[in-house]
């Protein structure tokens, strides 16, 4: 009881600390001299896309992304390593009239959506990711009706899979580097063409990675009845 | 490699390990010869770039590296100075021993027809990966993936014993190390806003005294110091430490808490010194102290072996904090003393501990048990691993001839040229209670018991953790070669604060 | 008060908020979330006090979309540990927070 309390002051104090500092630091600050948005768009035309969020992540910055890649993949290794085995089959379910025609009128039209997405990406809001978390959130939505998704598991085709994005992303790589440019410069005439295709290889791996994070997220019922249909 | 300048190599030292950790996915499910030979290439090649860097920028000064072409601050830096390139090749080293602990394992496993924990290459080279990216960053918010990255590989690491241990620690480590991370992107928000800027060397033109940056420089160092285990922050380090794979556990606290210290010293003397205050050094230098003596004490109490060798990890990085007070505030030649003894250290302490983490876990092998009381007989048994055990103790207690003792000493000297007497005590009785650990284990591992069986391990095992404690005391015998170049070029040597 | 500004108090509001619970809470899962919303809080000063007065910025909007993605592996990451580690234990909350 009193550790309960003592751990409730102490988190209020400081709490309350960071918020009133934050709320006061906020009102003096000064504006700053530097301005980045002016050289983002200074250097826009030499940036293979026309959208500057995406010349951001994908140009300016793309080392960000790549360790951001690798980030996802370090979750997707410890999914993979931490799986249940064997895992217990989902059970042959019974049709489910509803939700069985739901989902296959929807899933077309998201790969649809993501496709579009991933191709918006050069020139308004869109890219990898968002094409990559629809594609996924589509195969959780089979998954979960029960429908047949394959599973990303030990196969050396679901590892293939898994790694494309970051492989195609560090082949760009080593290849600016080995052609005497530093890493990840792009030249300007192809740059369009690589994020695109860097972008396309990273959708698909983020699909089955962030699928994958779902799919092999441990049982938390260990050896539980079948779960029913239409209880998750 | 005469032909590629030090500026070309950097970007090899993140593509290389990332690519290896590609490679270790795909063969993952492979067992044996392929598995160590390829792991066997990708460790010497990393090595053999860290070698190539270091002596490049030890011999014609710092380079850097324009990520994109772009050129910061739009774009992001790499850049290697003297300390960096220090770093470099000291993760490529000792990861390379741990590496070849691990193969040693794997080999001895795959004899035996034993299982060895699944998919430990990738997570392995991911973490090389992050910390090449930290130890070479030029950007605030690229530091932060790299942290980031850093964590989760190290939590993973963690999490790959699978027992129910090894998960609540693994999950204690995650809690600390994401509110860590936030309260550093929430300081990188803060510079932003008030700099318009992300890259490193432009900040250290721009910032200035303001309560705006004082408080960003505020929130990194409380996230900074929970992500290096800093007392009273280090409740979750022991276990993490403690229950992980030796290998892991060796990784762990020779080089991963050193990533967050990295930053914060970054931080303070390269970045931001006109906004600390020597109010706020002594302020960590208390908990340094603190540190060093709950460390010390805790290891001192503690009945199991490798969970003591964590403790002492607690202990020892108080000693890096001690170098704040005095360094900030002080005159120029105690400032100078303190950064070579704290980075002496940094170095000493990583080649010292990992030798005792994997000292210990080669014991522990041997004896079946994980208690100090299940060494008794271990003396006549495994006299290498215990030889090993004793060489980093030497360099841990601060005994000459090691580096410990040379880091120690300087940080003894700058105490007493900056008139802080005081911190004399801590380090004395830091010393102390090392000692009394150390001779701890000792004193177990000489007591004759008849009924002991001990299991025969890999000689490979000893050969390792041999070398890096032989390298701990030859850092005792040549530092300062190693301590010129570290210190070359920075900040704070030339009084900037 | 413009929207940017508004963006960067709401975050300073939800930031605090969240690290109370972040630091009361013993559930794992509402950690979780707390870390999150904390998150949340992070990216809307990042973003907010990085525009506010200057207009937009690609830069912090890119530097959040990092940053979400970061998160995104943090908290599945975590939520795989803490699956496992309630199948082994029974228990959702570390073993020193248990009453």
């Amino acid at each position: 009881m009193r550790r309960r309390v003592a751990r409730h002051a102490v988190a209020g104090v400081a709490s309350v600390a960071v918020g009133i500092a934050l709320w006061q630091a906020i009102g003096v600050r000064s504006i700053p001299t530097v301005s980045l948005p002016a050289l983002v768009r200074e250097a826009m035309p030499a940036s293979g896309v026309s959208h500057d969020i995406t010349a951001v992540l994908l140009n300016f910055r793309s080392y960000d992304t790549l360790l951001e890649i690798a980030v996802l993949l370090a979750a997707a290794v410890v999914a993979l390593a931490l799986r249940d085995t064997p895992r217990e089959r989902m059970p042959a379910s019974q049709p489910y009239l509803i939700l069985d025609t739901f989902v296959w009128r929807i899933t077309p039209l998201l790969v649809l959506v993501a496709a579009y997405l991933l191709w918006a990406g050069s020139t308004r809001p869109g890219g990898a990711f968002q094409a990559g978390s629809v594609l996924a959130g589509a195969a959780v939505l089979l998954r979960l009706s029960g429908l047949a998704v394959l599973s990303v598991d030990d196969r050396l085709a679901s590892r293939v899979v898994v790694v494309f994005g970051l492989s195609v992303f560090l082949l760009v790589a080593a290849g600016t580097l080995l052609a005497g440019q530093p890493l990840l410069a792009y030249p300007p005439a192809w740059a369009g063409a690589l994020i695109l295709m860097i972008e396309a290889a990273l959708t698909l791996s983020i699909a089955v990675v962030l699928f994958s994070l779902f799919d092999n997220a441990p049982q938390s019922r260990p050896a539980a009845a079948p779960a029913q249909r239409g209880e998750a | 490699m005469t032909a590629v300048s030090a500026g070309q190599l950097l970007p090899w030292l993140l593509v290389a390990p990332l690519a290896w950790a590609v490679i270790a996915v795909l063969i993952e499910s492979r067992r044996g010869a392929l598995t160590i030979a390829v792991h066997a290439i990708g460790v010497l090649l990393h090595v053999a770039l860290g070698v190539a860097l270091y002596t490049s920028v030890a011999r014609s000064g710092p380079a850097a590296h324009a990520l994109g072409g772009w050129s910061a601050p739009l774009g992001i830096g790499l850049r290697a100075d003297g300390l960096a390139v220090t770093l470099v090749l000291l993760t490529a080293v000792v990861s390379a021993a741990c590496a070849v602990y691990v193969m040693t394992t794997e080999r001895a496993a795959h004899d035996a027809d034993a299982e060895t924990p699944r998919y430990f290459w990738p997570l392995f080279w991911l973490l090389v990966t992050s910390l090449n990216g930290i130890w070479l960053a030029g950007d605030l918010f690229n530091l932060y993936v790299g942290l980031e990255l850093l964590g989760l590989s190290a939590v993973g690491l963690v999490a790959l014993g699978g027992s129910e241990t090894a998960l609540s620690s693994a999950l204690r480590y995650l809690m600390a190390a994401l509110l860590g991370s936030l309260a550093y992107l929430l300081g990188v928000a803060l510079i932003y806003a008030a700099y318009g800027t992300l890259a490193l060397p432009e900040l250290a033109e721009l910032i200035a005294r303001e309560p705006l940056t004082q408080l960003a420089i505020a929130l990194m160092t409380i996230g900074l110091c929970l992500k290096t285990a800093l007392f009273p922050l280090h409740g979750w380090l022991p276990p993490a430490h403690g229950v992980a794979l030796t290998p892991v556990s060796a990784l762990l606290s020779a080089l991963v808490v050193k990533g967050s210290f990295y930053i914060l010293f970054r931080l303070w003397f390269d970045v931001a010194p006109e906004a600390v205050t020597p109010l706020a050094a002594q302020g960590l230098g208390v908990l340094g102290a603190g540190a060093v003596l709950w460390g010390g004490w805790q290891a001192l109490r503690e009945p199991k072996l490798k969970m003591l060798v964590a403790h002492s990890t607690v202990a020892q990085l108080g000693y890096l904090f001690l170098f704040f007070p005095l360094a900030v505030g002080t005159g120029v030649s105690a400032a100078a003393l303190a950064t070579q003894g704290m980075l002496l250290h940094l170095v000493a302490h990583a080649f010292a501990k990992s030798a005792m983490f994997l000292a210990s876990g080669t014991l522990i092998a041997a004896a079946g048990r994980g208690g100090v009381a299940d060494l008794a007989g271990i003396g006549r048994h495994m006299p290498m691993s215990l030889f090993a055990f004793g060489l980093a103790g030497v360099s841990l207690m601060g005994l000459p001839p090691s580096g410990g003792f040379n880091a120690k000493w300087l940080l003894l000297q700058s105490a007493l040229a900056s008139g802080q007497w005081f911190w004399l005590c801590v380090l004395l009785s830091g010393g102390l209670l090392t000692a009394g650990y150390v001779f701890r284990v000792f004193r177990e591992s000489f007591v004759e018991s008849k009924d002991s069986q001990f299991t025969p391990t890999p000689r490979g095992y000893d050969w390792v953790a041999l070398t890096l404690a032989a390298m701990a005391i030859a850092l005792g015998l040549a530092s300062q070669a190693p301590l010129s170049t570290m210190t070359s070029g920075l900040r704070v040597m030339a009084g900037g604060t | 008060m413009n929207a940017d500004r508004l963006y960067a108090y709401v975050g300073v509001v939800l930031f605090a908020m969240a690290m109370y619970a972040f630091l009361t809470h013993t559930h794992l899962l509402r950690r979780l979330l707390a870390f999150n919303v904390m998150g949340g809080g992070t990216f809307l000063i990042l973003v907010g006090l990085a525009q506010d007065g200057r207009g937009p910025d690609p830069v912090p909007q890119a530097l959040v979309l990092t940053g979400i993605v970061v998160a995104v592996s943090a908290t599945a990451l975590a939520i795989i540990l803490l699956r496992r580690w309630f199948a082994l234990s029974r228990s959702t909350a570390l073993p020193e927070d248990q009453s």
